[in-house]
C-alpha cells in the first residue's frame, strides 16, 4: 500500500515537469531557427516587405483571437454537453454525438473551412465556428471520459450524505475530473492556433497570410519564419495549459 | 412497540415489469438503540433493502417512516443528511483532507467553522485516530482499515440517530476486520445509535448484531430474531444451511469468558524455592502449575517433568504463557487460546493482568451442554 502510494509520489511529478519543459524547448529550438533563417539566408526587399512588423503584429493579433476564441466557443459548447449526455438515462445520446463529432474530426480542417464559408461567407467569423467545430470532439470526449472516471463509491457516498445533484456534480465529479478535461481543452487550443493558419483562405486573416505570401511570391525565410511563429504560439499554449492543469487538479489526487 | 425508529410497510422494488422484484413485500421494524443485522446470500436484495431505507434507491410500492414520520415523500437529500451512510468501499473524497471528508455533512447542514472543527478533532479522537496527525491528510496516505474508520467518523459526524452500514469491514483483512468490529462495538455501547447493517458473512452477523434477519431471494425474511435464538432454534432448512456446520462454534463468540466458573490451579509466587515447587505440584491434581511474578501476573506453566529435566532456575522451567484471556473476551478466543496451550487450558487476567483463574475445556463444555 505505503510502496505503491511512494511510487506515485515520485513519478507523477516527474512527468508533470518533463510535461511542463518539453514545449518551452521546442519553442525555444524552433526561435533558434527562426533567427538563424533570418540572419543567414538572403533576406530580399520582398521578404521584408512580407515580414514587415506591422503586418506581423496584426497577424499575431489575429491568430491569438482565432484560437482562443474559437477554444472559448468549444469549451462552452463542449463542456456542457459533456456534462448533460453523462446524466442519467442519455447514453445513447452520447454515442451518437461521439461518433458524429469523430466524423467532423475526420474530415481535413480545410474542407471545413470550406464548408462553413459556403453558407456563412467570408470573415473571421467562419474560422471561429470552423475551428470550433473541428476541435469540439477532444474537449467533449475528455469531459465525458473524465466525469466516467470518477469513482462509482465516491459519488454513491455523496449522494449517501446528502449532497443534491448540482452539488455532486460541483464538489465531486468536476473537481475529480478536472485534469482530464483541461487535458482535451489543452489538445483544442493547440490545434485551433495550428488551424487558424489556414483562416486567410477565407478572409480570416493570421500568420497563414505570411506563409500563403512567402509560397506566392517563392521567398522560402517568410514561409519558414511565418510557419516557425504558428509553431511557436501553438507551443506557447500548450504550455500555459499545462500550467492550468497542474493548477487545477485538486490536491491529494 | 413505540420504540420503533424505522418501519418499512409492503416496501416492494422492481427493475422492470417482467423481472423478478429485487425486494418483495418487505415490512421491517428497526427498534431504538439496537444492531439490526440483515445478512443473506449474494443477490437476495440485502443492500437495495439497506439503500431504500435513505431512499438511494427508490421504492416501485410500500411506505417507510422514520420515528413515525412517513418519509416515502420526504426531500431525499435533507433525509439522508440525518442518517449516516458508511459503505464497502468507504467512497473517501480523494479531493478533500480527512478533516474535510469528516465535515461534510455539518457543512451541508450549515454548522458554524468552530463547531465544526471541534467535532472533528472529537470524532478522530472517538475512532482512535491523532487529530494532529490525520486532520490535513489526503484519503490515499491512509490504509484500508484507517480510511474506514474516517468512512464511520464522517457518517457520525452530523450525530445522527441512525446508521446505515453494507458491509463496511467487508473490504479489509481479516485481523484489522476484527480489531475494528471490537471498536465498533465498544463504540456502539456508548453511543447506542440505530443501526442497520448489511454482511453475507453470517459469523460477522452473530457479532455485531442485536438482532440478526436472514433474507432470501426477493429479501423475504427467512428468520428475524436474536442471534442466540437463530443459532439454537433455526426456523427452517434455508436458514440452517446459511448458518452452515458448526452452530455451536459460532455460538461461542455470543458467549464471555466471564460467563463460565473459572477453575483455579496451584499457583507459586516467584521467587520459589525448588522444594516448595515440587510439593506443590505433586499435590495439585492438574499436575501442572501457574508461576506468577510479584504482581500475580501470570509467568509460565510448570509441571515436574520440566522441572526435573533441568537444573535451571525455576523461571526459566515449563512453559511461558503468551497470551492472557479477559473476563470480556469471547468464549471463542478462549477456545483458541486453549487449544494452542500446551496444558489446554487458559489463563483468565483482570485489566491490569493480575491472574484470576483459567477456562478450561471441560468448563467449556458443561456450558455447552447447559444451553442444550
Amino acid at each position: 500500500m505505503s510502496t505503491v502510494a511512494q511510487q506515485d509520489k515520485t513519478r507523477s511529478p516527474m512527468s508533470e515537469r518533463l510535461d511542463l519543459i518539453i514545449s518551452p524547448i521546442f519553442a525555444a529550438a524552433l526561435a533558434l531557427l527562426g533567427l538563424a533563417v533570418w540572419l543567414y539566408s538572403d533576406v530580399d526587399q520582398t521578404t521584408l516587405n512580407i515580414l514587415e512588423p506591422v503586418k506581423i503584429q496584426r497577424q499575431i493579433g489575429e491568430t491569438l483571437i482565432l484560437g482562443l476564441s474559437s477554444s472559448l466557443l468549444v469549451i462552452l459548447i463542449a463542456v456542457p454537453i459533456g456534462i448533460l449526455v453523462t446524466r442519467k438515462g442519455l447514453p445513447r445520446l452520447k454515442n451518437f454525438l461521439v461518433n458524429t463529432l469523430g466524423l467532423a474530426q475526420s474530415l481535413p480542417a480545410y474542407g471545413l473551412i470550406v464548408i462553413f464559408f459556403s453558407f456563412m461567407g467570408s470573415g473571421i467569423l467562419t474560422v471561429i465556428f470552423a475551428l470550433a467545430t473541428f476541435s469540439l470532439l477532444p474537449v467533449l470526449r475528455n469531459t465525458i471520459v473524465g466525469l466516467e472516471q470518477v469513482d462509482r463509491s465516491v459519488i454513491d457516498a455523496g449522494r449517501g450524505m446528502g449532497f443534491t445533484p448540482r452539488q455532486i456534480l460541483f464538489k465531486i465529479e468536476l473537481p475529480l475530473s478536472v485534469e482530464v478535461i483541461v487535458s482535451g481543452i489543452r489538445t483544442a487550443i493547440v490545434i485551433n492556433v495550428g488551424m487558424s493558419a489556414l483562416a486567410f483562405l477565407v478572409g480570416g486573416g493570421g500568420l497563414g497570410e505570411t506563409i500563403n505570401s512567402g509560397l506566392k511570391l517563392d521567398r522560402g525565410p517568410a514561409i519558414l519564419i511565418g510557419a516557425v511563429m504558428v509553431a511557436i504560439l501553438a507551443l506557447l499554449f500548450d504550455f500555459l495549459s499545462a500550467l492550468a492543469q497542474k493548477y487545477l487538479k485538486p490536491k491529494g489526487l | 412497540m413505540s420504540d420503533v425508529l424505522i418501519r418499512l410497510e409492503n416496501v416492494s422494488k422492481s427493475y422492470g415489469a417482467g423481472a423478478e422484484p429485487a425486494v418483495r413485500k418487505l415490512t421491517l421494524e428497526v427498534v431504538k438503540g439496537e444492531v439490526l443485522v440483515l445478512v443473506g446470500p449474494s443477490g437476495c436484495g440485502k443492500s437495495t433493502t439497506l439503500r431504500l431505507i435513505n431512499r438511494l434507491i427508490e421504492p416501485t410500492s410500500g411506505r417507510m417512516f422514520i420515528d413515525g414520520e412517513d418519509v416515502t415523500e420526504a426531500n431525499p437529500s435533507e433525509l439522508r443528511r440525518k442518517i449516516g451512510y458508511v459503505i464497502q468501499q468507504v467512497g473517501l473524497f480523494p479531493h478533500r483532507t480527512i478533516a474535510e471528508n469528516i465535515a461534510t455533512v455539518p457543512q451541508l447542514l450549515g454548522w458554524s467553522k468552530d463547531k465544526i472543527n471541534a467535532r472533528i478533532d472529537e470524532l478522530l479522537e472517538l475512532v482512535s485516530m491523532d487529530p494532529d496527525t490525520y486532520r490535513d491528510r489526503y484519503p490515499k496516505e491512509l490504509s484500508g482499515g484507517q480510511a474506514q474508520r474516517i468512512g464511520v467518523a464522517r457518517a457520525l459526524a452530523a450525530d445522527p440517530d441512525i446508521l446505515l452500514m453494507d458491509e463496511p469491514f467487508g473490504a479489509i483483512d481479516p485481523i484489522t476486520r476484527d480489531r475494528l468490529q471490537n471498536e465498533f462495538l465498544r463504540l456502539q455501547q456508548e453511543l447506542k445509535k440505530t443501526i442497520v447493517f448489511v454482511t453475507h458473512d453470517i459469523d460477522e452477523a452473530i457479532k455485531m448484531g442485536n438482532r440478526i434477519a436472514i433474507l432470501r431471494e426477493g429479501s423475504e425474511i427467512a428468520q428475524l430474531d436474536t442471534p442466540e435464538a437463530i443459532l439454537a432454534h433455526p426456523a427452517d432448512e434455508f436458514v440452517e444451511s446459511f448458518l452452515g456446520s458448526g452452530a455451536i462454534l459460532k455460538g461461542l463468540t455470543l458467549k464471555k469468558v466471564s460467563d463460565i466458573e473459572l477453575h483455579q490451579v496451584p499457583t507459586l509466587t516467584s521467587p520459589v524455592m525448588r522444594e516448595e515447587a515440587l510439593k506443590t505440584l505433586q499435590d495439585s491434581p492438574d499436575q501442572v502449575a501457574l508461576l506468577l511474578d510479584g504482581n500475580d501476573r501470570p509467568l509460565r506453566w510448570i509441571d515436574e517433568r520440566a522441572l526435573n529435566r533441568t537444573s535451571q532456575p525455576i523461571e526459566k522451567s515449563g512453559r511461558p504463557v503468551t497470551v492472557d484471556l479477559q473476563p470480556e473476551d469471547t468464549l471463542q478466543d478462549a477456545l483458541t487460546v486453549m487449544l494452542q496451550s500446551s496444558v489446554g487450558m487458559a489463563c483468565v487476567t483482570d485489566r491490569k493482568g493480575k491472574y484470576l483463574g483459567c477456562t478450561t475445556i471441560e468448563s467449556l463444555a458443561k456450558l455447552i451442554m447447559s444451553d442444550g
